[in-house]
């Protein structure tokens, strides 16, 4: 049996069956990193003395990753109009572009990470630490989430582009979606940690 | 060979795609003011509100043009209205748990 509406619409909803689901896990998804920001808030208020994120944390090197995850947002976003345009090879190139911005993003994590060991700074040093590792680990599982599903589609999924082009499309849209979110929660993430 | 899948035509990912780079040099230049802002060593709650300003304009750049929130259906709309009421009460826990007087003490 087929599934259903993967490609054509609901009438009662007005969209794919896939859609809906992504949009729901992502709401989802807003209430886990809610609930962190919520408890960073609160502990933060209730401390009598807080760093400034500059004086612990390395800016430049989040920087750098902050440039190259919204660089990945853009290739992800590529990769799917090339889909629509019906140029494989095309999205192809940008696919591979996405996973390999979302691995860089990792390593520059890995080196930040390995400084902090290093200099005995762990999640345990202090309340800062501990709500910065919790923040920027959950969403580097995140990335890795994200990087894992566009590989798929770049390397064995892929052969759905053959059977049901549209169908294909409508995955890479909707893991191009859980993408976007993981930059939107960089975008928060990288001032609130880093710069304030 | 070229072919279109779903609804848009060629001359709409055209545009869509010049959005694209439009938003990319949007956000580039975004992320450069929020790290500039932060060498002003501005007043912290002045500081967090600029920040959390440019992070939300930041935001929904790439929500409404890369994830096409600005053109979706009223279902999505009314699920991420629901979160964001969900999401503001949560935010909003910590003030009134340190609210004296309130209904949490």
């Amino acid at each position: 049996m087929d599934i259903p509406y993967t490609v054509e619409i609901r009438r009662d909803t007005g969209l794919t069956n896939g859609k809906i689901g992504i949009w729901l896990f992502l709401a989802s998804e807003v209430m886990l990193f809610g609930a962190l920001f919520a408890s960073y808030i609160l502990i933060r208020t209730g401390a009598p003395s807080w760093p400034r994120g500059d004086t612990m944390l390395n800016v430049p090197l989040a920087t750098l990753n902050t440039i190259v995850l919204i660089s990945s947002s853009v290739t992800m976003v590529m990769a799917w109009a090339s889909l629509k345009r019906g140029r494989f090879g095309t999205f192809r190139i940008y696919m591979a572009g996405t996973i390999l911005l979302g691995l860089v993003f990792l390593v520059v994590k890995y080196f930040e990470y390995s400084a902090h060991f290093h200099e005995g700074a762990l999640p345990s040093t202090n309340n800062f630490l501990a709500i910065y590792f919790t923040l920027t680990g959950l969403h580097g599982l995140h990335v890795i989430g994200g990087m894992t599903v566009n590989a798929y589609f770049w390397g064995p999924g892929a052969k759905l582009w053959k059977t049901n082009p549209e169908w294909f499309t409508n995955r890479v849209e909707h893991s191009g979606l859980f993408w976007h979110f993981v930059d939107l929660v960089w975008i928060f993430l990288f001032p609130t940690l880093y710069l304030l | 060979m070229e072919t279109m899948t779903g609804d848009h035509t060629a001359a709409d990912i055209d545009r869509h795609v010049r959005v694209y780079i439009t938003v990319f040099v949007s956000l580039m230049a975004l992320t450069l003011i929020t790290v500039a802002i932060s060498y002003l060593h501005l007043p912290l709650p002045i500081a967090i509100t600029v920040a959390l300003l440019v992070a939300t304009v930041t935001g929904s750049l790439v929500a409404c043009n890369f994830m096409h929130l600005i053109s979706e259906k009223k279902l999505i709309y009314a699920v991420l209205g629901l979160t964001a009421v969900f999401f503001l009460a949560l935010l909003a826990l910590p003030v009134v748990t340190v609210h004296d007087g309130f209904w949490i003490h």
